[in-house]
């Protein structure tokens, strides 16, 4: 637990040009894409000058217009990396470049080949642990398991998640033991059950917009506690900068990115 | 009374002598299975002074014709003898004469079960027989009598040579092999002694020893108990292992039972039941190498070298490899050391302790149920589908293969929801059960409970936990004061080099030092201290007496939801927690498990984790407070049980008490009594689906008085109960001033007093239970409040048991009342019988009956009994009312529903007075995992 947010590694992915037409989205708003491009590089910027971190950029692929949200596609845990099996059909090949990029990082890589089951990386929330994962839309019980495969040392708590994406669309974590929760009803009830199926007590902050609870927390020796306000700061003008709930996602993604493509510190 | 008697023993006799002839005639082996508890009980209290007296009259016994010796008991036994009774009666004063004749009778018996095994009945058999119904009439006394459970251990040995040896194996955690004879009749924990002792270990409380039954299921041996009656017809096969996996293995004060624990852990690892990844089997792996092999030397530990270990199920040369790797890395670590990474590591682990069990939702679906240290978790596949953790559990029930746990309502919910799982069989519900109640006691529970029953408390009732909690395992173990002691570590034998340079105190032998240390809070290293904690696992099951009062009052809903599946239970406790107070949860969190854990954490802190984690208050006191599952009578083992019953019983009304006066708000407490089953038959006891049985003894009381503790005295009236109520009140409070772990509405006080209690009920009411005071050592002054406490519960009753094996059951339960209380019987076979005691007065100021009053009324499948006592007492007069009421059915009958209705008609009734006690037995017919 101590070492919960130590990350050494980001992997992040160009947006493709594709994302403001095809992206999936939950609503009907444009995307504005320079603006999208403007935000993404900023935030592959704070990762690799101001945190530090060595920064992983995958190239775009026009095929994949949500390619940039990486979280999805791998889970990262300790020298492990589960490749998930995406809900969406359209994004199931996003994997194929996450997995490359995570061999080569010299993750084991751990492959999600059942094909009755799904898992969106934005499900999947870490504590330092344990796992939640977000039964929703994207992700299914088989996916969970598999994932509860992955990492047998941890206890995988399955949280259904209603009205949003993903689990993570409303929550994360802020730092150790402490979650970041967004105040809307779906998003109280999902910790509700979090806090009863963990035999952890966490603490919770509470943020009134569910979006402004995703956030990436980093714990680096050179930057402090910092990281984590540097990047929530920019994670909020972000947020203002976003006009279609999809680059919400694409925030989240972004960030999931972090999180799932960094690698522990030993 | 004398009639009743007279009845009872009638009944019994009868049985009895058809026996016989029976075992004499053919089937030896099937006939003793009944007749062995008790020919054992019997054995087990008699105290030493009573082995000369089995010898004897063994021999002479051999030797006498038949009708001789019949003569002999004639006066005492004759079934049809109206001489009998009376006497029993009577005789209190010899009744010790008596006992030790039972007991030697007991021995003789049981001898001569077992020779009856080879040749087919002697001519003695019968009249031994007949010697032996003696014994069981007065079963109760004997047990009373106060033997220390090493006494047990004593008396086997000094029966060695008439006893029957048994080989026991168990394999221990290295994979070793110990051999230990046993006397055939020997309890569990002698044979677990045994092997602590050959183990040198002292902190053995997170131990137990296991067996496999017919299914091959793992099943833990109860100390308490018979061994032979556990195993059944399996081998004296036994594995030594962890049973209660502590939470922080640095805690443990002994490197040798942290080594032990590393043994467990690896052995689950390499077996799959404690699941890790690749890295974690490795860093382990890594550990337990430097433990065993010390520092990894490159000349001698070629990559061969841990071919001999297994680290893992699947144990790959990639793993192999990196095992190595990390081993060199710990170069310099001690094996303790080494013993206490590998612990650190391990305890984080998702599945570390927790004990998984096959079950089906209500929908028929696959979980697992897994009992852990916090509560109670639920498993899809690997997947964690909801939890329960302790304190959201207000009982835990099972019935048939059913295994239900009520919950206890989030803020916004008005009612408590059960949620029901479907196990394979009955056993495995019932051992689930048993796990929860165990575990639950062992971790949640801080203080001890009665600590003086112990002798009687146990046999039958699997119902409670026998050991010492977690908390009172590490006070214990904070006395420990030994050098740490040598051990070999398995592979390389070498001596292990203790962490702890433990301050070596002069004390040579260690066991003496231990001894020494536990004088203080109740707490030994011994083995009676085992039996002194008993009954914690009470607490558990029950909660606010009111509970079965709130049903009613309310809607029976959720009475109702038994059926609920999982997952509407699930949504609907979640949807019912809405707290709108975001803190609300945080709090929660707060007394959840981690504060317990926290506490459990100062080690020998005497910390009760319930009030300081809980919440509510109230809810504490709930907790605390109600104690369900009272055993009355057990099915199995007759005689010890009954006395168990009595005891616990009066524990339970003691802390009844003291929730009542720190709530004071319900007058009504309900107990919640699991029970065994009612049944007669012998075929019962195999049947699967037992036959279910609800008593409920309603208890009205004239308007009480504002006095806190008079609800809990039931036969006080307002003025007077206040004036009775005042001494014994005192009384407590020493106690508890006394009791170290004691908290006020803790657990703990009631623990303290049951410790005193016991012998001070005996010595009031009636002269025969004087000796029992073995265990109240420190008998004092509380006598008087004892007194209520225990009246109300069961009086000095002589319990009569049967040894008979179609009549066990209901001779079991059968008690004979040696007070001026009437008995009452109804139809119903099996009557557990709760003598009102109308000596609130064992204070010394008796009351005087004036009247008393017996109706009785029947329908279907109820028998109302109702009881109506006026008491004169010091002027006042008091009017008690029992009421009791027999449920009888199978098993589709709503027992809870039929027991609302009957509540609430009682209420309705006599408005003007109120409820002071409900107790409820539940007697279910056992499965044959009785054992």
């Amino acid at each position: 637990m101590s070492g919960f947010g130590s990350f050494t590694h980001a992997v992040v992915r160009a947006l493709p040009q594709s994302l403001a037409k095809e992206a999936l989205r939950t609503g009907s708003l444009e995307v504005d894409l320079l603006k999208a491009q403007e935000e993404h590089d900023k935030y592959v910027s704070v990762l690799k000058h101001r945190l530090g971190l060595e920064v992983v950029e995958l190239p775009a692929d026009e095929a994949l217009p949500d390619c940039v949200f990486v979280e999805d596609a791998a889970v990262v845990c300790g020298d492990t990396a589960l490749i998930t099996r995406p809900g969406a059909e359209s994004r199931r090949k996003e994997t194929e470049a996450m997995k490359a990029a995570l061999t080569e990082l010299g993750l084991s890589i751990v492959e999600m080949t059942d094909e009755s089951a799904t898992l969106d990386g934005g499900d999947v929330l870490f504590t330092g642990r344990e796992f939640f994962v977000g039964l929703s839309m994207r992700t299914n019980q088989r996916g969970a398991e598999i994932l509860a495969d992955a990492f047998k040392d941890y206890a995988v708590s399955t949280v259904p998640v209603q009205d949003r994406l993903h689990l993570k669309s409303f929550c994360s974590m802020a730092g150790p033991g402490l979650i970041a929760i967004g105040a809307s009803e779906a998003a109280q009830k999902a910790l509700k059950i979090m806090q009863q199926m963990s035999d952890h007590n966490y603490d919770k902050l509470t943020l009134p917009d569910d979006l402004a609870a995703n956030c990436v927390y980093m714990n680096l020796p050179s930057k402090g506690d910092s990281a984590l306000r540097l990047l929530l700061q920019v994670f909020e003008k972000l947020k203002d900068h976003m006009l279609i709930p999809v680059s919400n996602q694409e925030k989240v993604k972004v960030d999931g990115a972090l999180t799932c493509c960094s690698v522990l510190r030993i | 009374m004398t009639t009743e008697v007279g009845s009872e023993s009638d009944v019994k006799k009868v049985p009895e002598v058809q026996q016989q002839t029976a075992p004499a005639s053919a089937e030896p082996s099937q006939e003793e299975s009944p007749s062995d508890p008790e020919a054992a009980a019997s054995l087990e209290p008699s105290s030493p002074p009573a082995d000369g007296g089995p010898k004897k009259e063994k021999g002479i016994s051999r030797f006498l014709p038949p009708w001789l010796k019949r003569q002999k008991s004639q006066s005492q036994d004759k079934p049809g003898e109206s001489s009998a009774p009376p006497k029993q009666e009577s005789v209190e004063a010899v009744q010790e004469e008596q006992e030790e004749k039972h007991g030697a009778g007991a021995a003789t018996a049981s001898t001569e079960q077992t020779e009856e095994e080879k040749s087919i009945g002697s001519a003695d058999t019968q009249p031994v027989r007949e010697e032996k119904s003696e014994e069981k009439e007065v079963e109760t006394k004997e047990e009373e009598q106060v033997i220390p459970h090493e006494a047990s251990g004593l008396s086997a040995l000094k029966l060695n040579k008439k006893m029957k040896m048994v080989v026991c194996h168990v394999t221990l955690l290295d994979g070793s092999q110990f051999s230990c004879e046993v006397e055939k009749r020997a309890k569990g924990q002698y044979l677990f002694f045994q092997v602590c002792e050959h183990l040198n270990l002292l902190e053995k409380d997170y131990f137990g020893l296991s067996f496999k039954d017919n299914a091959e299921q793992r099943c833990w041996l109860d100390p308490t108990k018979e061994i032979k009656r556990q195993i059944r017809n399996s081998q004296w096969q036994f594995a030594f292992s962890v049973k209660f996996y502590p939470l922080d293995p640095s805690q443990l004060t002994e490197d040798i039972t942290r080594y032990l624990l590393c043994l467990q852990l690896r052995q689950d690892i390499a077996s799959g039941r404690l699941p890790c990844s690749f890295v974690t089997h490795a860093l382990l792996g890594s550990y337990t190498l430097q433990a065993e092999l010390g520092d990894h030397d490159p000349e001698e530990h070629r990559l061969d070298y841990i071919s001999d270990f297994q680290f893992a199920p699947n144990q790959t040369k990639e793993l192999e490899e990196k095992v190595v790797e990390l081993h060199k890395s710990h170069r310099g670590m001690t094996p303790a050391q080494s013993d206490a990474q590998f612990l650190e590591n391990a305890k984080k682990l998702s599945m570390y302790g927790v004990d998984l069990h096959h079950a089906k939702d209500s929908e028929g679906v696959d979980i697992m149920l897994g009992v852990c240290a916090n509560g109670l978790l639920i498993y899809k596949d690997r997947l964690r589908i909801n939890r329960f953790a302790w304190p959201k559990i207000l009982k835990i029930s099972y019935k048939r293969s059913n295994f239900y746990i009520k919950i206890r309502p989030g803020e916004t919910e008005q009612f408590e929801s059960t949620v029901g799982f479907k196990l394979p069989n009955h056993r495995a519900a019932k051992r689930v059960w048993k796990v929860c109640v165990e575990h639950h006691t062992f971790f949640r529970l801080v203080s001890p409970e009665q600590p003086t029953k112990t002798k009687f408390l146990t046999l039958g009732s699997k119902f409670r936990y026998s050991g010492r909690t977690q908390a009172q395992t590490r006070q214990a173990s904070s006395l420990i004061d030994r050098p740490a002691p040598y051990f070999q570590r398995t592979s390389s034998k070498r001596i292990s080099r203790s962490l702890d340079g433990a301050p070596v105190v002069n004390v040579s032998d260690y066991s003496q030092a231990a001894g020494a240390g536990e004088n203080g809070p109740a707490l030994e290293l011994n083995s009676d201290s085992k039996s002194k904690l008993r009954v914690q696992g009470e607490n558990i099951y029950v909660r606010h007496s009111n509970l079965m009062l709130e049903d009613l009052d309310k809607t029976q809903e959720d009475v109702l939801k038994h059926q609920a599946s999982i997952s509407e239970l699930k949504r609907s406790f979640m949807e019912a927690t809405p707290d709108p107070m975001p803190s609300q949860w945080d709090k929660r969190l707060t007394g959840s498990p981690a504060t317990t854990l926290r506490l459990q954490a100062q080690g020998s802190a005497e910390v009760k984790p319930e009030v300081n984690g809980q919440p509510e208050v109230v809810e504490v006191v709930e907790e605390t407070v109600v104690i369900e599952e009272v055993v009355k009578a057990k099915p199995k083992s007759p005689a010890p049980e009954v006395p168990a019953t009595v005891e616990t019983e009066c524990a339970a009304e003691v802390k009844e008490e003291r929730s009542l006066s720190s709530d004071s708000d319900s007058e009504e407490e309900a107990e919640y009594h699991a029970q065994p089953p009612t049944t007669t038959t012998h075929n019962n006891k195999k049947k699967q689906e037992p036959e279910e049985e609800q008593e409920a003894v309603l208890i009205q009381q004239a308007p009480p008085s504002g006095i806190e503790s008079q609800p809990i005295t039931e036969a006080a009236e307002p003025a007077p109960s206040a004036e009775e109520e005042k001494p014994a009140e005192l009384p407590e409070e020493e106690v508890h001033a006394d009791e170290p772990l004691a908290t006020p509405d803790e657990a703990p006080n009631g623990h303290a007093l049951q410790a005193k209690a016991p012998p001070t009920l005996r010595a009031a009411p009636t002269e025969e239970e004087e000796p029992h005071i073995v265990n109240g050592s420190a008998s004092r002054v509380e006598a008087e409040h004892l007194p209520q406490v225990i009246c109300c519960s069961e009086p000095p009753v002589v319990k009569t048991e049967m040894v008979t094996i179609s009549d066990t059951f209901a001779a079991q339960k059968t008690e004979i009342s040696t007070k001026e209380v009437p008995i009452v019987h109804t139809e119903t076979k099996t009557i557990t019988y709760e003598a009102a005691q109308l000596d609130g007065n064992g204070d010394g100021e008796p009351g005087v009956l004036m009247t008393a009053q017996t109706i009785t009324s029947e329908s279907l499948c109820t028998t109302t009994t109702t009881h109506i006592t006026k008491t004169l007492k010091g002027g006042l007069s008091e009017t008690r009312i029992e009421k009791r009421i027999v449920i009888t059915g199978d098993s589709d009958i709503d027992h809870d529903q039929a027991l609302a209705q009957a509540i609430k008609e009682a209420k309705e009734q006599h408005p003007d007075m109120s409820v002071t006690r409900v107790v409820v037995h539940k007697e279910t017919e056992l499965a044959e995992d009785e054992d």
